[in-house]
């Protein structure tokens, strides 16, 4: 008697679609692919970075995009003393809300610092990128503080 | 509009851990609770029932179905859920009931956090492309917003101190409280920063456990004989998901649902506030324009004990309690959802 045919199929565990990220955020994912950071100016005229796709007070959508710099000032922190796993730094560093130049609204990001005494308000930082960009917000791998030297 | 009240809360000890115990087992206890206040048996003898949980913290899809199992849904029940507080299950349960589609409803909320790193759970509740994929995680953004404070001078580290000073000293007469004790700012001052510039004791602990309330028309309670507190007011607002666009150092959308509750139309002898950070507890007096004539968080609050899903309601429990007890005429019960105060309700209750 022979085998009978047994019924195979390769199965794989996922997502079985792709996301489009849309015309604002994939319009700024992309830029970073680039190592460019792109903003949107907001109803009252405010640069947002990251761009948002409609105005939190007015709710029009908004699409004049702006160019800005990958340099900032940090406007607040939180020094994190004890990485947690899922961070992105293993050594100790601050989490910090960043205004970039050519932007009103600050984004939220990582700096990394020796050590706490290092980092305060109103510090200037630079992003430093990935080796690759891919399109994500990780492609800044973090921002680094740029000291005296303007 | 028909008169709303409440008439039943009951919540569990907030545990560091519940062991073994799963979310139905910490469900059951309140439920026979709530029944036992109003003289019922089962969900069967309310018109609707709502609960509010959140799936990332059991991490599975549709994990709060299990929640029902507490309820016996058999025969068919009306039930609802919503993937929050359960203060805003009362919410829409207030709803069902001025729409006249039902008399009574049972409230439920419940967690248990401790299994996940609750911080880092909650960072995927924000903004996907932008922040989750960064895991910022809650804790550091509070520390972030309360450093915004620090540095206008809109408060001190003693101020913050001292609200988790006044917290702990409440929380002694509250059996349920997970943190409680007598001591000093000078002390808590003297502890270590945390996440910079908070302490450790700035921060809400992670908590286990449950909450239920039953709310009813004002002709059901007289009819079930149960004493009651009425709903006189209650409004939420949410204010957008880019902190950078918030004015971080302010409460507006507390502000707002205040005002659209009516706390100001009379006085307040006893507020609740959910504030799983001790900055936030000022934030939020001040922007419910809370006096030394109110009684502040008399149960501890949240930093004494953090019942993630059911805080909110239970701060409305608290404060149903107390106007029951005759300790208060008239009190405001606050919640709070997602980071930094981002989405505020607030619940004008007033005794019969």
């Amino acid at each position: 008697m022979s085998q009978p045919d047994l019924l195979k199929q390769p199965f794989e565990l996922g997502f079985t679609y792709t996301r489009s990220t849309g015309p604002v955020v994939g319009r700024f994912l992309t830029g970073l692919r680039n190592r460019e950071i792109i903003g949107n100016r907001a109803s009252d005229g405010r640069v947002i970075v990251p761009p948002m796709e409609y105005d939190p007070v007015t709710a029009d959508a908004l699409d004049e995009f702006v160019p800005v710099s990958d340099e900032g000032v940090i406007v607040s922190w939180a020094w994190v003393s004890e990485p947690r796993e899922a961070h992105p730094m293993e050594k100790p560093f601050a989490w910090a809300m960043i205004r970039l130049k050519g932007a009103d609204v600050p984004m939220i990001h990582c700096v990394a610092a020796p050590e706490e005494s290092a980092v305060s308000t109103g510090a200037r930082v630079k992003a430093r990128w990935v080796d690759e960009p891919r399109g994500y917000i990780t492609d800044i791998a973090c921002f680094e503080l740029m000291g005296d030297a303007s | 509009m028909r008169e709303i009240c409440v008439v039943a809360y009951s919540q569990s000890d907030c545990k560091s851990n519940a062991g073994m115990a799963n979310e139905v087992e910490l469900i059951m206890p309140q439920l026979q609770a709530v029944y036992k206040q109003v003289g019922i048996t089962s969900a069967q003898d309310v018109d609707f029932v709502c609960s509010g949980s959140c799936d990332y913290l059991q991490g599975a899809a549709f994990a709060f179905v299990a929640g029902v199992d507490a309820l016996g849904a058999v025969p068919p029940i009306k039930e609802s859920h919503v993937e929050m507080d359960a203060a805003w299950a009362l919410y829409e349960s207030v709803l069902k009931i001025r729409m006249g589609q039902a008399d009574s409803a049972l409230i439920y909320g419940f967690a248990k956090s401790s299994p996940g790193e609750l911080p880092i759970v909650l960072s995927q509740q924000l903004d996907p492309y932008y922040l989750a994929t960064q895991w910022v995680d809650t804790i550091s953004l509070a520390a972030m917003q309360a450093r915004l404070m620090l540095e206008q001078g809109l408060i001190t580290e003693g101020d913050m101190a001292a609200v988790v000073a006044d917290s702990r000293r409440k929380a002694l007469q509250n059996p349920q409280a997970q943190l409680s004790g007598e001591t000093s700012t000078e002390a808590l001052l003297n502890e270590p920063h945390y996440v910079s510039p908070l302490r450790r004791s700035d921060c809400c602990p992670v908590s286990d456990g449950a909450a239920a309330m039953i709310i009813c028309t004002v002709d059901k309670a007289k009819e079930w004989g149960v004493p009651y507190a009425r709903i006189t007011g209650i409004d939420h607002r949410i204010e957008t998901h880019n902190l950078g666009m918030r004015d971080l150092t302010d409460s507006v959308s507390t502000r707002q649902a205040a005002a659209r509750a009516g706390v100001a139309d009379g006085p307040v002898d006893v507020a609740e506030v959910y504030a799983p950070f001790s900055h936030q507890q000022i934030i939020l007096q001040r922007a419910l324009d809370l006096g030394d004539d109110t009684d502040i968080n008399p149960s501890g609050g949240v930093l004494a004990g953090n019942l993630m899903m059911a805080s909110g309601v239970s701060r409305i429990g608290e404060v149903f309690r107390r106007i029951v007890a005759g300790e208060a005429g008239r009190g405001v019960a606050h919640a709070t959802s997602g980071p930094c105060l981002q989405h505020n309700m607030v619940t004008v209750l007033e005794g019969a």
